[in-house]
């Protein structure tokens, strides 16, 4: 084929003897859209070192524009045109969005001097070249996670990217910041013939923008393919090697019983707006809208984290007032955060000591210390009961997959027996096969009588898990559905719809 | 506009103004020339001090040794003379100082380039060491009798105005604070050396991603502030006409708090040095005049306490104002 860019075959590499890639073949063709897919620990990320010249390959062959290229230092993969946009995007907050984007040119020209005008100028080139308009002088601390997305870009494009690979570029954008960002890449791929490399996960979106997909799984390549001989089903086989078929939950309540949680005319900072609903022993009920439709904010309002202004809300019949999450913590409330990595687990520390964090009070001894026996025998219940893969639960919680720490933050809330489960994106981050398991984890968990509240804007998500849907929009709910009377087209044209 | 109220100096700049005000209404001596070169003369070594905490700062750093290095440049240098060059000049005393300055400052640069260690540990134990070393082994005797030089150095003056009790005179190394700050100025905005520095302090991975040489960089900053250090040093034995070997250390806290006063983040990635000087001038005023109208010494310490909380605590209410609401989520 002559319109391939750069061809990659039979690559293969080990670290300290794990081999983290096996003989991967990978072809990406000038000016097209390629995902490459795979689940965390697959090899992505090696992979793409490789490419950019951060890693050495032990073997196979290196063909770039035709050249055969034997060993690659990160300059050389440059100069060839191969650009990285990593999930920090490498940028400094400090600085301003110009002399972010001048400064690898000033440094790679070996300057001693800044020339101000310069920096300006190259920088308003640079965005004029990918036609967005973004102020120049203010911080990247100051913009949004999409212009910070462009300007790398833009920073890239200047080193005359003829390849540019995003690690995961969709993370934190909303629908609107996707569009916009995904209609720039496309003019940079027709008019300068461009080709693109997206890391992603998130299947609807891999099939949505790529025009060519490569699966890898365990360090090889599975497939590789047009984008028209991939569906959902066929992705899900490749990346975990068996197909998921996951069944809605069905739920019918018992309506002899008073509702769990009930929520009565809730207004609340800084934008809910009278909401009503009921939660029932059993029930998942799924909360879904756009990034700013109110759907994390009603979340934290029930964990006591947003002033409540006025409104009613009731557990097991009794009005409670939450003034903080110790309020909502003590009513039995829990919430997992969408943001674990911040927000949910302490990263360095032990699995254990995560897992026992909530609990901690009630696992002291004589003498009111905490005692050992009590809390091993605590974590090795939890660690079983959701088959937490770890060799030693005393190891930090950052060595595990996303999906297991995931299951850490139930673990950790589990063990403190709450009524309701808030859950905000349960499964961002989450590779397709933990997803399914934590999916029939929620399952249980509602069969053994808790009420689960789940907020995701992952559409499939929602409907395999839940029984009833609520849909939001400027901060209150629009509309209740049923998951048996809808799909996913139906809910994905209700969501844009103003 | 808004944006220049809410840069950090402006804050600093106004705080300074309404301080001067309630002193000079109170007292009306404040306002007289004497009473600003006073203040001045005041600020050199605080402020020479100050440029050098500042690049430590901006680069994500943290530097305590500084003031061991400034009294240890300062004694070392002052021995030597007395007993190798006593009749040699000034301009020897400050090379030398600044000599010395710059060995102790590059090895704070190695424990922290070549081992990456954290910098507060490395410079408490350097500050710890330096002096130590100092003490034990060059001298603990305070040396009233320095090299006619410093002497001289003490006495000289460039401004002279008569003033109803006496003259007010100004001494020329506030030129030397005026010619350091703005060498730091030309550094900081103008050179890919400075760039390097901010960019360091903003993300240290990205810095090196971009090809910045993180380790040579971090040389220079140690390496200089020993350097502006012992020249410090010298500048406040050369004032104060006399090397005391237990001078200096115990400044450190003043001068970080003049830095971070002056809108420097302690997280690294900012600072000016428009903003330090504002710092620098505050902290001095606040320590020498707030006994104007009637704050005893002992009040001073939780005086300047105070304005450090304010001065820092309102651009960080502010910041947060204008960013998320539910930062603070780490119960869940």
């Amino acid at each position: 084929m002559t319109n391939a860019f750069l061809r990659l075959t039979g690559i293969s590499k080990s670290f300290a003897g794990v081999q983290a890639l096996r003989d991967v073949d990978l072809t990406i063709e000038r000016g097209r859209v390629h995902c490459l897919v795979g689940e965390n620990g697959s090899g992505k990320s090696t992979l793409i070192k490789i490419i950019a010249g951060v890693y050495q390959r032990d073997t196979g062959e290196y063909v770039i524009d035709g050249k055969n290229l034997a060993r690659l230092q990160p300059i050389d993969a440059i100069r060839e045109g191969v650009q990285v946009i990593y999930q920090d995007f490498s940028l400094f907050p400090n600085l301003t969005v110009a002399e972010n984007i001048a400064l690898n040119e000033e440094v790679a020209e070996g300057r001693r001097w800044v020339n101000w005008q310069q920096v300006r100028n190259v920088a308003a080139d640079a965005l004029a070249q990918i036609e967005v308009n973004i102020p120049l002088d203010v911080t990247v601390g100051e913009v949004s996670v999409a212009n910070k997305q462009l300007i790398a870009v833009a920073k890239a494009m200047r080193q005359n990217a003829r390849l540019i690979i995003m690690d995961e570029p969709t993370t934190a954008l909303t629908e609107r910041e996707i569009r916009a960002l995904f209609s720039v890449l496309r003019k940079l791929q027709e008019r300068d013939g461009v080709a693109f490399l997206f890391v992603s996960h998130k299947l609807d979106e891999v099939l949505s923008i790529s025009e060519k997909i490569i699966v890898i799984r365990n360090g090889k390549t599975v497939s590789e393919g047009e984008r028209d001989e991939y569906d959902r089903a066929r992705l899900v086989y490749d990346m975990t090697g068996h197909s998921i078929t996951e069944k809605s939950y069905d739920f019918e309540p018992d309506l002899s019983q008073p509702p769990l949680l009930k929520v009565e005319n809730l207004n609340a900072e800084p934008m809910l707006n009278d909401i009503n609903f009921e939660l029932r022993a059993g029930e998942i009920v799924g909360v879904t809208g756009l990034l700013g439709s109110g759907r994390t904010e009603l979340a934290l309002a029930l964990y006591g984290m947003q002033p409540i202004k006025s409104g009613r809300i009731t557990i097991d019949q009794k009005p409670v007032d939450l003034r903080s999450n110790r309020d909502a913590i003590a009513h039995g409330i829990g919430y997992v955060p969408e943001d674990r990595l911040s927000e949910g687990l302490f990263l360095e520390q032990s699995i254990a000591k995560n897992v026992v964090v909530r609990t901690i009070e009630s696992l002291r001894g004589s003498l009111g210390l905490t005692d050992p026996a009590k809390i091993s025998g605590q974590v090795s219940q939890w660690v079983d009961a959701l088959r937490i893969k770890t060799a030693d639960p005393a190891l930090p919680v950052n060595t595990l997959s996303g999906g297991n720490q995931q299951r850490v933050v139930l673990a950790k809330w589990l063990a403190s027996n709450p009524k309701v489960m808030i859950l905000n994106g349960p499964t961002v981050g989450v590779d397709v096969g933990s997803k399914e398991e934590l999916h029939n984890l929620m399952k249980k968990l509602a069969g053994e009588g808790m009420g689960l509240l789940v907020i995701s804007d992952d559409i499939p998500e929602l409907l395999g898990t839940c029984n009833r849907i609520l849909l939001m929009r400027n901060g209150t709910i629009v509309e209740e559905i049923n998951t048996k009377e809808t799909n996913e087209n139906k809910i994905s044209s209700k969501l844009i719809e103003d | 506009m808004k944006r220049l109220l809410r840069r950090n100096e402006t804050l600093v700049a106004i705080t300074l103004v309404v301080l001067c005000l309630v002193i000079g209404l109170n007292n009306p001596t404040f306002f007289t020339v004497g009473t600003v070169f006073t203040l001045l003369r005041g600020s050199i070594v605080t402020g020479i001090f100050a440029m050098g905490v500042l690049i430590v700062i901006i680069s994500g750093g943290i530097d305590v040794s500084f003031t061991a290095i400034g009294v240890f440049a300062l004694y070392s240098t002052v021995k030597l003379m007395l007993a190798y060059a006593p009749d040699a000049s000034i301009w020897v005393a400050f090379s030398i100082a600044g000599l010395i300055g710059l060995g102790l400052g590059l090895i704070n640069a190695f424990f922290i380039a070549k081992f990456k260690l954290p910098t507060l540990i490395v410079t408490l134990g350097t500050l710890s060491m330096f002096h130590g070393f100092l003490l034990f082994a060059i001298g603990n005797q305070i040396i009233r009798d320095v090299p006619p030089a410093l002497t001289e150095f003490a006495r000289a003056t460039v401004i002279e105005i008569p003033q109803a009790r006496g003259t007010a005179n100004l001494h020329p190394a506030v030129f030397l604070l005026v010619a350091v700050a703005i060498l730091m100025w030309i550094l900081l905005r103008y050179t890919m050396l400075g760039r390097g520095i901010y960019a360091l302090g903003g993300a240290p991975e990205a810095a090196e991603r971009a090809g910045f040489n993180v380790t040579r960089i971090q040389y220079f900053i140690y390496g200089f502030v020993g350097l502006l250090s012992g020249v410090a040093g010298m500048t406040f034995g050369g004032l104060a006409r006399q090397a005391n070997p237990q001078d200096i250390v115990g400044m450190e806290l003043n001068v970080i708090a003049a830095v971070v006063l002056g809108g420097a983040y302690l997280t690294g990635g900012r600072g000016t040095v428009i903003g330090t000087l504002l710092g620098v001038i505050l902290v001095v005023i606040a320590n020498n005049s707030l006994i104007l109208i009637g704050v005893p010494t002992v009040w001073q310490r939780v005086v300047i306490g105070l304005i450090i909380l304010i001065g820092t605590g309102i651009p960080a209410i502010q910041e947060r104002r204008a960013g998320k609401i539910t930062s603070g989520l780490a119960e869940a």
